[in-house]
């Protein structure tokens, strides 16, 4: 861990092959992100963790760290374009927070407040999307899907059973399961998948657990989101 | 049940006849799924478990793949698919109306499939007939020329379920239209001489190129030989003629020092997806100079050391898939292709054409990569990029039909007669894809340098307001550019030249353009995904009368943020047209902010028309009145 880079006048320390991501968070610096998860390979998709790179910006997630770099991540113009992002997020899809099981456990939500976001901004799409309730254990809201497609690498890469995929081009993307009928129920899914414990948001929820915890109570009722960063490097 | 079994059968047997001729390769899951459809019409669910039985992969991959391209149907769209093509040239030619005359003759809403399920008309991104259009795909086969006359003539044969095959032939023809030759349009070359003459070279004292490597590794017969190839594109100054104009000898030279692990090779990959709107020139090279582009890609395989090569030909072109194969064929049979290339001993490369099918993104060389392994086309995260890690993880060149053409010409005659030509930073020549409002649409080669104005006074065009050069993600022009110049200096170009009188609105052009790149959108990253959609809303919202100060300060945000957050290429230029034309045709905008004040998008009157249909009402009190929507007192 010689080498370094500087991110906000800050000094971190690298392994060789490690993402500005990975030694960020080892760091405790936190940089928002939706698609990216340690325990899976980067995506790079939902661009939240953009950053300024010797001023080109790049995801940081998916951009490894060079000896000496320069970059610029917490600062007012790049949160305004992740706010942007989020907001994009929000109307895309058809997110009631109030009503939602994941609130307070939710990622989006937690960034939203992160990055001090008020209101959508943006029109609503509000897309038409069904629910998928055939599963005895699972229950899948898709209008809450941001396409993250982490349930995709890990029934993919972890579990082995290409459960989940995305189809559909551009706006019309959308998260589908294997099987004919189109229906979870129809696959070889269950609760003890990697799969089952890797949404973001709330698409992929557990039947029959609703309001366990009490709102009020939960994960980033209690800390905000950019404290999980503090968190890993408190755990190094 | 019997009925459906035999139809199962059916599907099966497709199915597996298409996969054993692409060998049960999953990595030509696209190629596998468009030949589905040909004998299908579309691809139906028993395909899919067919597909996923006899290839043992996941249905999800298979539905993922089919769901991204948008000739690829998993819902039947009728015996007989008609797709207008909507560039913004077509609908300068009327594509509009004639597509409502077909729509009304046949009983079919744009978009949907008939009633009785013989056809659906939809429309589709440009087809790159610009030069003889309006332009139309049915079944995918190109029909030009369109008249309100020829609409009638098709729905005729529609109607009476007249295989296509037997409409009439000049309703397929499609032209050159070559107004202007110069080096490579001009160019005689006889198949193999390019070869014969990369061969025959031998490296000169100040070898340029680092390493020394046969066309196959360890082949001690032509060592140095590749490398005089290699040395002659660096000395022609040769740039990609895809847009982005990267150095093609620097290419080459990271592909053939790539390190190569174990049964890994290289590849030559011939991108002639050319889907940019308003380009046409790769079709033409297709068609009649197709010698030119393969023996480019064989100097390129000789240089590098490739055996295998591929040409993604896009799914508007078709038509030209089998005359291309009767090429290559020919091409084997005169040991210019295949194994033994000139009588060499282990001078192997041979050239696949693969299909794409409908999707813009596929241009762009990664996600190109993506899709020839059979995938959904998503542009990678680079780096790595193709050079080291391109098809199936090894090194990969992509380039241009025009740069291997050009290649090949610099392999005949060396890269100082080609750097001779054009200007000192853009080497050679260019080859313009020339349409909209002038007398002479088609093609036009000019050593690079040449200006604007020189350009529209050959193609004959008057009272001109705008040029948009290298299509929607290009640069717009006013006249007071026309005396800038085509090349790597001032207007790098892929080629696309449209061409828009005074009579044309500048604002619906960029509208046309808003709307391509949000259809052509991967969606694979939330600012492109999302942004584009946001600006067609707004873009359509201005058009419809509600556009206020407000939304046009919105969409020069949303610009901002494509352009800085996008994942590639795609989201980067989707602004470009909005851009340029909100800097040099300001009023066309200005008109369209007809409210002082902010309105809302949604129309409560529209959201009445469903109900209006429905009760077959359209009187005044079915409608609500809109006085109120801006109108301070």
């Amino acid at each position: 861990m010689s080498q370094t880079f500087i991110l906000d006048g800050k000094t971190i320390s690298f392994a060789d092959g490690q993402t500005i991501m990975q030694a960020a968070t080892q760091a405790g610096v936190f940089i928002p992100h939706l698609c990216y998860h340690p325990d899976f390979k980067p995506h790079g998709s939902c661009k939240l963790c953009t950053v300024k790179v010797n001023g080109r910006q790049t995801a940081s997630c998916t951009m490894r760290a060079i000896a000496g770099m320069v970059v610029e991540s917490d600062t007012p113009e790049i949160n305004a374009e992740r706010l942007a992002l989020t907001q994009m997020l929000f109307v895309e899809g058809n997110h009631f927070c109030p009503s939602c099981e994941q609130s307070g456990n939710c990622q989006l939500q937690a960034t939203a407040y992160h990055l001090g976001m008020m209101s959508p901004h943006f029109d609503h799409f509000f897309p038409n999307r069904a629910v998928d309730a055939s599963h005895p254990d699972v229950l899948l809201d898709f209008n809450r899907c941001i396409l993250c497609s982490l349930c995709v690498r890990a029934s993919r890469d972890v579990d082995g059973k290409n459960v989940f995929a995305l189809s559909g081009r551009g706006i019309k993307t959308h998260l589908i399961v294997n099987a004919k009928s189109g229906q979870l129920a129809d696959t070889n899914f269950t609760l003890d998948d990697k799969a089952a414990h890797v949404c973001p948001v709330g698409v992929i929820l557990k039947k029959r657990r609703g309001f366990a915890v009490p709102i009020g109570e939960r994960t980033y009722d209690k800390q905000p989101i950019s404290a999980t960063a503090k968190a890993v490097a408190e755990e190094r | 049940m019997a009925l459906n079994d035999m139809h199962a059968e059916g599907v099966a047997g497709i199915v597996d006849r298409v996969v054993a001729h692409y060998r049960r390769d999953s990595n030509n899951m696209l190629q596998i799924l468009r030949e589905v459809q040909e004998a299908c019409d579309w691809i139906p669910p028993e395909a899919i478990d067919r597909l996923q039985a006899v290839l043992g992969v996941p249905r999800t991959k298979i539905e993922g793949v089919a769901g991204f391209y948008s000739f690829l149907y998993t819902q039947p769209r009728g015996k007989y698919r008609i797709l207008f093509s909507d560039n913004v040239t077509d609908n300068m030619q009327g594509n509009r109306a004639l597509m409502e005359r077909l729509c009304s003759s046949l009983w079919v809403e744009p978009g949907k499939v008939s009633e009785d399920g013989l056809l659906s008309i939809d429309k589709t991104s440009c087809t790159g007939m610009c030069d003889q259009g309006p332009a139309m795909l049915v079944n995918n086969r190109a029909i030009t020329r369109l008249t309100a006359a020829r609409i009638d003539e098709i729905a005729e044969l529609v109607r009476n379920k007249v295989p296509l095959g037997e409409w009439p032939a000049d309703f397929f023809q499609v032209e050159d239209n070559i107004r202007k030759a110069d080096i490579m349009l001009d160019s005689r070359l006889q198949p193999g001489d390019a070869l014969r003459a990369a061969h025959a070279r031998v490296p000169s004292d100040g070898l340029m190129s680092s390493n020394m490597r046969s066309w196959r590794e360890g082949l001690p017969s032509g060592i140095g030989g590749p490398a005089a190839m290699l040395d002659e594109i660096k000395r022609a100054n040769l740039r990609g003629r895809g847009g982005a104009g990267f150095i093609t000898g620097l290419k080459w030279e990271a592909c053939r020092n790539a390190p190569l692990k174990a049964g890994q090779q290289r590849f030559v990959v011939c991108n002639a997806d050319e889907g940019e709107p308003g380009t046409f020139k790769d079709r033409v090279l297709l068609t009649s100079y197709a010698d030119l582009v393969f023996e480019g890609m064989t100097a390129a395989a000789y240089a590098i050391g490739a055996r295998r090569g591929f040409l993604y030909l896009r799914g508007e072109y078709r038509y030209l898939l089998e005359p291309l194969m009767a090429v290559l064929e020919r091409r084997r049979k005169e040991k210019i292709l295949g194994t033994d290339i000139l009588g060499i001993p282990g001078a192997d490369f041979d050239i696949e054409i693969h299909l794409g099918a409908g999707a813009y993104i596929c241009g762009e060389e990664s996600a190109l990569i993506e899709s020839l392994e059979g995938k959904r086309g998503t542009p990678r995260n680079r780096p790595p990029f193709p050079v080291t890690n391109g098809y199936l993880d090894q090194p990969t060149i992509v380039n241009n039909v025009e740069t291997f053409a050009a290649a090949a010409l610099i392999a005949l005659n060396g890269g100082e007669w080609y750097a001779s030509v054009g200007t000192r930073h853009s080497a050679g020549t260019k080859i313009l894809s020339v349409s909209g409002d002038c007398e002479r649409p088609g093609l036009y080669e000019y050593p690079f340098g040449v200006s604007i104005r020189q350009v529209l006074a050959d193609c004959g065009a008057q009272d001109v307001q705008a040029v948009q050069v290298s299509g929607p993600s290009g640069i717009c022009l006013s006249p007071a550019e026309f005396e800038r110049t085509i090349g790597f200096e001032d207007i790098p170009t892929a080629g696309a030249f449209t061409i828009f009188n005074n009579s044309r609105d500048m604002f619906e052009v960029a509208r046309n353009y808003v709307h391509f790149f949000q259809h052509e959108s991967c969606g694979f990253c939330t600012p492109c995904r999302v942004g584009t959609s946001l600006l067609k809303n707004l873009m359509d919202k201005l058009h419809n009368g509600c556009g206020s100060p407000y939304d046009f300060a919105e969409i020069e945000k949303l610009n901002q943020l494509l352009q800085s957050m996008s994942h590639c290429g795609l989201g980067h230029t989707a602004c470009n047209p909005v851009l340029d034309t909100i800097a040099k045709f300001r009023p066309a905008y200005e008109r369209r902010l007809a409210q002082k004040d902010f309105v809302p998008a949604f129309d409560l009157d529209q959201a009445l028309a469903a109900a209006r249909q429905m009760t077959g009402r359209d009187d005044p009190g079915a409608h609500i009145i809109k006085e109120e929507f801006g109108e301070d007192a």
